[in-house]
């Protein structure tokens, strides 16, 4: 009786030495390829199909669209840097890259917040035509996905990479400084995504944010977190990398596809 | 090593409760893969139950012509909640027990790999389950079929609450089947026991695995073509639109898509229970293992294929439907070779006649049918005859009620005493299977000659001097006779449940691991880990010389009698019950966009989801998540 079995190791039992909860990430990433395969392939089959403009041709704006898949592949370059760094047990390198490739996603949505809006703008909803269907349902789903992996990495940096109180509170302080930025940037006449807010207004919001991204970002140079922390959530980290690397290969698959592939597309193509 | 604090959001659930809500608490709170088996099991039959009410309404409403037992509406609501029901409310759930409750006795594990995450898929399914069938409360169930072709389900053709209802209550359904197949996939992958490779695998995991992989690249797609036509009802996108230049044939591409991989999800699961019910009581292994597992994996494999044979009578020409045709004929092949497989497998063996291996014989002969006739409509001109007949509703009731529920009813027969520690009554058990059979044959064999001539599907009723007035009433009485075998069923439950628990670790001399323990298993499963030589491993342990060199001595179920071994288990957790709530709250808050309640109740749902992913994520629980430290 009452031998103790320390049954750890064979509680859990590893078939094919690959770790179970990557295995789980890379089953999901399968199925999500057919999510957006689905999505994609109902862009592809509608394409040409608009009975009233705007049509592709009249409304893509390509080198921004270049600018903000450019800023989401950096986000990728960061996501490995930010991943090494950990797994090399650098934390606060680890935690300025995590929260740099989060930030750099978050761009990129506001990219996309931007041209959501000058499309509406320019009379293109999602109920006006096949492009506008397609466009928005698609890309408006990949920007969800973009948006849970900014809120994963956000909550990673919070609470995974330090143990002190006080290295939290600044990190959220950094947050709330880089959406300060990020509104007024809306905000600004340049975007016009927010209209009619003062000048005065829209610069004493973006200098503060400014002001305490800028502390926040210097305090954030030194932690308290002890050793080894940091390389022990490498696998936590390594999941949201794959996450986001899947999602950043989508974008690369839908600007292709949408902004390269179709961009002159013109008028309808009807009974081809 | 320092270990970081993690935030803590609520505190634990306790080890152990007492009395009634601490009862009902315990189960909320279950991570143990026999517990959720057991939870999938009861609710897919109360499902069962309903979606057997359900076909007698539509049987009485057609026991007469000119009946007037369901009005016209009442008629389409009822007979789209029955297929739907009985596709993602029963066979499906009932299937999903079975995983729970074998697989990973089967494999020698004491958990799948994602305990909590296998109670939210069981809860995801039970929330999906009661909001698609709320739509009763509000006096509007679907109505435009389990397939809901667009544009009939638009929104200006059916702007009715009921199709909405399906819309979200089969989003919820299909985010539970993705998180198990997901959970399911890493658990075969990798927990099988030490030296249990792939084609030493039971035939019901490799089936298990099929319809996972199947589950796991199915529903994305159903996912997408219900948001689309989400879209379209509430947000007034042009998916289905074809005044815009949508176009309707799109939804059916995507559903069915969808929907013949989901054929296949229904069915693989009972071929599996079949493949390890056929051995035991024939005393023989299974006739050619590998062409078994070969085949399961080409049908799953060819079910991509062959989706177009739904839509021969849609129009989309010549090429696609003589493509479709010969990949339909090509997917009969594997099926046929595991029917002779089967056959093979009783050939000659010791047989002993009991209810499980009748259920499983009726299988195969109703199987045989139902893909007889389902060759028939694989031919486009042939099918165009029995498109929209009865023909096919006799066609996918063999393979559905005579294939899956036949499958599953052996299922229950054969692993009853491992789950209970009780074996059912046999005389019921026969009689049960007698009346059922009958009863089943006597309702769906009839509909191949009154849909011959030409008797269409879902209509409400029929003007008498048809032909199909004997056949209607025939079939009717035959459901009656399936309603009465069922209560045979659960009489025998509650009758075999006053016995004693004495079925003991191995009541049928059986060949798989899940018979080396006790019945039923203990909260750990295996005391000791087994390790495994052979294919049907056990029974090279019970009957060393019948295997080809040497064997170990050990016998496993010694060992693992043995009790009070301090094995650490996962913990309990309540937050898959609140994040499969809040998922359920947030898709429940999509079906009235215009009544300012819906904002309160996706507030509180994202509150929720938040709360609880947060909670889930940092809760220091004793799985694979919070061991990564130790490796």
């Amino acid at each position: 009786m009452s031998e103790v079995v320390t049954a750890h190791d064979e509680a859990h039992h590893n078939s094919t030495g690959i770790d179970t909860r990557k295995l789980l990430m890379w089953i999901f990433l399968g199925s999500d390829c057919l999510f957006f395969g689905s999505f994609i392939a109902t862009y592809l089959v509608y394409r040409n199909r608009s009975l009233v403009g705007p049509y592709p041709s009249e409304i893509l704006d390509i080198p921004l669209t270049t600018i903000s898949t450019f800023v989401l592949l950096m986000s990728s370059l960061a996501m490995v840097l930010a991943l090494n760094y950990t797994q090399r047990d650098k934390p606060v390198a680890g935690r300025y890259w995590t929260l740099a490739t989060a930030c750099l996603g978050a761009i990129f949505l506001g990219f996309q917040v931007y041209e959501f809006n000058h499309f509406v703008n320019l009379g293109l909803t999602p109920k006006t035509n096949m492009f506008g269907t397609t466009f928005f349902v698609l890309t408006g789903f990949h920007g969800a996905h973009v948006t849970f992996g900014v809120l994963w990495l956000l909550t990673f940096a919070f609470s995974c990479l330090t143990t002190s109180l006080k290295e939290r509170a600044i990190i959220v302080l950094s947050i709330i400084g880089f959406l300060m930025i990020f509104f007024a940037t809306l905000m600004s006449d340049w975007l016009h995504v927010i209209p009619h807010v003062p000048f005065n207004t829209v610069m004493a919001v973006g200098g503060a944010g400014a002001l305490i991204l800028l502390i926040s970002v210097i305090l954030l140079r030194k932690t308290s977190t002890p050793k080894g922390i940091a390389e022990s959530q490498t696998m936590n980290l390594e999941l949201s990398g794959l996450y986001w690397h899947f999602v950043d290969i989508v974008w690369i698959v839908i600007f292709t596809i949408i902004y390269l592939v179709s961009a002159k597309d013109v008028a309808p193509i009807i009974g081809m | 090593m320092t270990t970081l604090k993690y935030p803590t959001f609520i505190p634990r659930p306790k080890e152990e409760y007492s009395g009634f809500i601490g009862t009902i608490w315990s189960w909320v709170t279950t991570v143990d893969h026999k517990k959720i088996g057991t939870l999938y099991g009861v609710t897919a039959f109360i499902w069962f139950l309903v979606g057997g009410i359900e076909a007698l309404l539509i049987r009485l409403q057609l026991a007469t012509p000119e009946a007037k037992v369901l009005s016209p509406e009442v008629y389409n609501q009822v007979f789209t909640m029955h297929g739907t029901t009985m596709i993602f409310l029963v066979v499906m759930p009932l299937s999903a027990a079975f995983f729970n409750w074998i697989v990973p006795l089967q494999l020698g594990a004491r958990d799948v790999a994602f305990p909590r995450l296998n109670a939210f898929s069981y809860w995801t399914f039970l929330f999906g389950g009661i909001l698609l069938n709320l739509s009763w409360i509000f006096g509007e169930a679907p109505n435009a079929g389990w397939f809901a072709y667009a544009p009939n389900s638009s929104f200006p053709y059916n702007p009715g609450y009921g199709v909405t209802f399906w819309i979200l209550g089969l989003q919820a359904l299909g985010v539970a089947s993705l998180a198990a197949g997901f959970n399911f996939l890493a658990t075969i992958i990798n927990l099988r026991a030490p030296g249990m490779s792939f084609f030493k695998l039971p035939v019901f995991i490799w089936m298990t695995a099929v319809v996972n992989v199947l589950i796991v690249l199915a529903f994305p797609i159903i996912t997408v073509a219900l948001l689309q036509l989400m879209f379209d009802r509430q947000f007034g996108t042009n998916f289905f639109n074809a005044l815009q230049g949508g176009d309707p044939v799109m939804w059916q591409h995507l559903f069915w898509l969808f929907g013949h991989p989901e054929v296949y999800i229904l069915i693989l699961p009972a071929m599996g229970i079949v493949s390890e019910v056929l051995p035991t009581f024939s005393k023989k292994p299974l006739f050619g293992y590998s062409f078994i597992v070969f085949s399961g994996i080409a049908i799953g494999f060819l079910g991509w294929f062959v989706w177009s044979h739904h839509m021969f009578t849609v129009g989309l020409g010549p090429a696609a439907n003589s493509a479709f045709a010969i990949s339909t004929m090509l997917i009969a092949v594997p099926t046929g070779v595991k029917i002779f497989n089967w056959i093979a497998t009783l050939w000659g063996g010791s047989i002993r006649i009991n209810s499980s291996l009748l259920f499983s014989v009726g299988f195969i002969a109703m199987f045989v049918i139902g893909g007889l006739s389902g060759v028939t409509h694989a031919s486009p001109p042939s099918d165009a005859q029995q498109q929209d007949t009865y023909y096919v509703v006799a066609h996918f009731h063999y393979v559905l009620f005579g294939g899956s529920i036949l499958g599953l009813f052996s299922g229950i027969y054969y692993w009853w005493p491992k789950m209970t520690g009780r074996i059912l009554n046999e005389k019921l058990g026969v009689a049960h299977f007698l009346v059922t059979l009958v009863g089943f044959n006597v309702t769906f064999f009839p509909m191949h000659w009154i849909g011959m001539d030409g008797m269409p599907r879902r209509i409400f009723t029929y003007p008498e001097g048809m032909g199909w007035d004997l056949g209607n009433l025939i079939s009717t009485l035959g459901a009656f006779a399936i309603a009465l075998g069922t209560l045979i069923f659960i009489f025998n439950v509650f009758f075999s449940n006053r016995g004693p628990k004495n079925a003991g670790n191995d009541p049928w001399d059986a060949r798989t691991l899940e018979w080396t323990i006790p019945s039923p298993p203990p909260h750990y499963n295996f005391a000791k880990i087994p390790e495994v030589k052979y294919r049907d491993d056990f029974w090279f342990q019970k009957y060393p010389e019948l295997a080809h060199g040497e064997v170990s001595g050990a016998s496993v179920s010694e060992e693992n009698n043995d009790e009070g071994h301090h094995i650490e288990m996962p913990d309990m957790s309540y937050y898959p019950f609140f994040l499969s709530l809040s998922i359920a709250l947030i898709l429940g808050s999509l079906l009235d966009l215009s009544w300012n309640g819906s904002w309160i109740i996706a507030g509180v749902g994202i509150f929720m989801f938040v709360w609880s992913l947060l909670g889930w994520s940092f809760e220091p629980v004793n799985e694979e998540t919070s061991n990564q430290k130790d490796h």
